[in-house]
């Protein structure tokens, strides 16, 4: 599925081709995944085992490869153990290198951008959930980078609008995310962002798009429609829909397109 | 704890030495324990008590200005629990979320999440504080740095702060412990009774709780309040006043003075500089006057955003009208800091015209403050209008009070005098 997607994505032979229009050897990939909520709706292991495989048959070395995430302990509660060895792929929370000393700034925002990010990357590969967020609506590619920063909880008023679209401004931010790829194997329609068993279902898919604003106005949908299946009110109706997608769409950010006119989706 | 008094340089400045310079209520340059750390607590270590040797304290004196103390802060990956105490105000919800009912945001916060002020964090569907005895910045300053100009003058307050803050002040001086996590800067253990004792070692005979905003390490203040009581050592809190109106009584009970920023006078101004609201906070001043606290407050006077003839004349009229013309009230000079490093420091006059306003209102104390050396920084009996507190900066030059009476008329001055 993996390989069908980012062949699709990057209209490519083989996957291996994709993969090498995704990084350049050379560089330093790293993999923002998604582990504030353990295992169960966090980015799978296997998944970004599979994708440092495809990196490596690019040309990417091992030690040439982070996965990373807010903290040590999030990574360690989704499955990935937290290793650093010079050779090996190295998994490491921000805790572990810290954040930089002076504040990026844009619009609302105004953070401390984690070390990981400014000082080891040189691609990020976003690595999302598809899930619900009780006071963002939802969260996928362009909250993701929340875990970027020392600040988060600083952003989650007025239903993290404009927050989450001014922190994707930053340059570190925008010129670094190469490929935003949402793990949809299991998705929450409802009770985020902690697991709530019995709000997940088995979607089975991923979500791939080089626009991350693209990317979570189509999951947000996906997520719109379960919620009706189940007889759900929709976020809307509740008060909550992600406002932040459209803002990031807007004139003075322009981080992509969240009009479904311009959204093509392709289903492999 | 472990401390070495002996290690400390004994030197204690004379008030209004040095210091002058930084403003009210700033975080001095030297601090030792400021800035971003990479140490972080491990969640998976949540709650288990851990045995690290306590952490010994060794203080210095700044260069020439108020002793910081450099607490030995704690290592990367701390497995200290010491620090997390469960929250005093908060509500359980369905499905492990709580509701924060320290301060008017309310957050709701699922579970391993924190609210918006960085330093509470629910964990299975409790709430902790997790900066409980986190002491990340500890300094010696006068107490007209905090500033209170009628309570105690003259004498040193021995000033600590957590991280973490409820509101994100655009102009905030402290941003880099008030803006960030507790694992995010270094920090050391405190508790209570330590705190009181060095406070009296180094004859303070209050506690500050500044800085950042005590309002986030509520459940430390109360405690080290009462252990510093039973010393006789008084407690001060320098707060935003953005707090709920129950735990505000609570506190009410067991400190001795509240000086509140009233960071401006409109909402659209609490909104979008101040991140927070601005009926909240005017009701805590109420509520700490019925209660008898005694009360100072500051507006940091920042050009172009709230410094109105209309902005300075409500505020006024609102503290006359609602707190009494006895009130003091500080206004002070705004540097370019944090967010607004774009605007330039407050122009005197625009200070001079807050004041004439206030004082046209009949406000009896009005003071300028950031500006060493002005007049109004000196208290005038309202009577006869005689220096009867004169100040340069945060000390204290001359006093012709009396049992908190003016020397010259006789006339009471209110505030809490030795």
């Amino acid at each position: 599925m993996l390989d069908r997607t980012v062949q699709a994505l990057y209209a490519s032979d083989t996957p291996l081709a994709a993969w090498k229009k995704v990084v350049r050897p050379g560089e330093v990939v790293g993999l923002k995944v998604n582990c504030l909520a353990g295992r169960g709706i966090s980015t799978t292991v296997v998944l970004a085992e599979l994708i440092c495989d495809r990196l490596q048959e690019a040309g990417i070395p091992k030690k040439n490869i982070v996965i990373w995430d807010r903290l040590n302990s999030d990574l360690e509660s989704a499955g990935f153990k937290v290793a650093s060895r010079a050779e090996r792929i190295r998994y490491i929370g921000n805790d572990t290198l810290g954040y930089e000393d002076d504040l990026s700034v844009y619009g609302s925002v105004g953070s401390l951008l984690s070390k990981t990010l400014t000082q080891v990357c040189d691609v990020v590969i976003n690595l999302p959930v598809l899930k619900d967020h009780g006071i963002a609506g939802v969260t996928m590619a362009l909250k993701n980078l929340f875990g970027a920063i020392h600040n988060p909880n600083k952003y989650h008023p007025n239903l993290c609008n404009p927050y989450v679209a001014d922190l994707n401004m930053l340059p570190a931010v925008r010129q670094k995310v190469r490929l935003n790829l949402c793990d949809a194997i299991t998705a929450q329609y409802e009770g985020g962002p902690s697991f709530m068993p019995q709000w997940t279902w088995k979607y089975n898919g991923l979500l791939a798009s080089l626009d991350p604003v693209a990317l979570d106005h189509t999951g947000w949908q996906i997520l719109e429609q379960k919620r009706a299946e189940k007889g759900m009110k929709s976020l809307q109706d509740l008060g909550r829909a992600p406002s932040y997608i459209a803002t990031a769409a807007d004139a003075q950010h322009r981080l992509g397109t969240n009009n479904p006119e311009q959204i093509e989706v392709v289903t492999v | 704890m472990s401390l070495h008094p002996g290690k400390f340089k004994t030197h204690f400045p004379t008030p209004g030495v040095s210091g002058e310079h930084e403003p009210a209520d700033a975080l001095p340059r030297d601090s030792m324990l400021s800035g971003i750390a990479a140490a972080e607590h491990d969640r998976r270590s949540f709650l288990k008590l851990a045995s690290l040797p306590c952490l010994a304290a060794c203080a210095s004196c700044c260069g020439g200005g108020w002793p910081a103390f450099a607490l030995n802060a704690a290592g990367p990956a701390s497995e200290d629990a010491r620090y997390i105490v469960e929250a005093e105000f908060y509500e359980k919800l369905p499905f492990k979320k709580t509701r924060c009912k320290l301060c008017p945001r309310e957050c709701v916060i699922d579970d391993r999440e924190r609210g918006y002020c960085g330093v509470r964090e629910n964990h299975g569907g409790s709430y902790y504080t997790l900066v409980h005895s986190r002491v990340c910045a500890a300094h010696i300053d006068p107490i007209e740095k905090k500033p209170l100009f009628h309570f105690y003058p003259g004498t040193l307050a021995f000033s600590v702060a957590t991280a973490g803050c409820n509101v994100n002040c655009k102009m905030c001086q402290n941003w880099d412990i008030s803006q960030s996590r507790p694992e995010q800067v270094r920090s050391s253990y405190l508790p209570p009774k330590d705190l009181a004792n060095l406070a009296q070692q180094y004859r303070c005979p209050a506690i500050a709780y500044t800085y950042s905003e005590p309002v986030v390490f509520y459940e430390y203040v109360r405690d080290a309040a009462d252990a510093g009581h039973a010393l006789g050592i008084k407690s001060l809190v320098v707060t935003g006043g953005y707090i709920q109106q129950d735990p505000l009584k609570k506190l009410c009970q067991g400190v001795d003075a509240i000086k509140v920023d009233l960071k401006g006078f409109s909402e659209k101004y609490y909104k979008e500089v101040v991140n927070g609201e601005l009926k909240p906070v005017l009701d805590t001043l109420v509520t700490m006057r019925k209660l008898g606290m005694w009360t100072e407050i500051v507006s940091l006077v920042v050009p172009t955003l709230n410094d109105s003839d209309g902005e300075f004349r409500g505020l006024a009229q609102w503290v006359k009208n609602n707190l009494g013309v006895d009130v003091p009230v500080h206004f002070t000079r705004f540097h370019p800091e944090y967010l607004l490093k774009n605007l330039p420091p407050t122009p005197l006059e625009t200070l001079e015209r807050a004041k004439a306003i206030a004082d046209a209102e009949g406000l009896h104390y009005v003071y300028l403050g950031n500006i060493p050396g002005h007049p109004a920084e000196n208290t005038y009996c309202p009577k006869c209008g005689r220096v009867v507190i004169a100040r340069i900066g945060f000390t204290v030059q001359e006093m012709h009070l009396r049992k908190g009476k003016c020397d010259y008329c006789q006339t009471a001055i209110p505030g809490v005098w030795q």
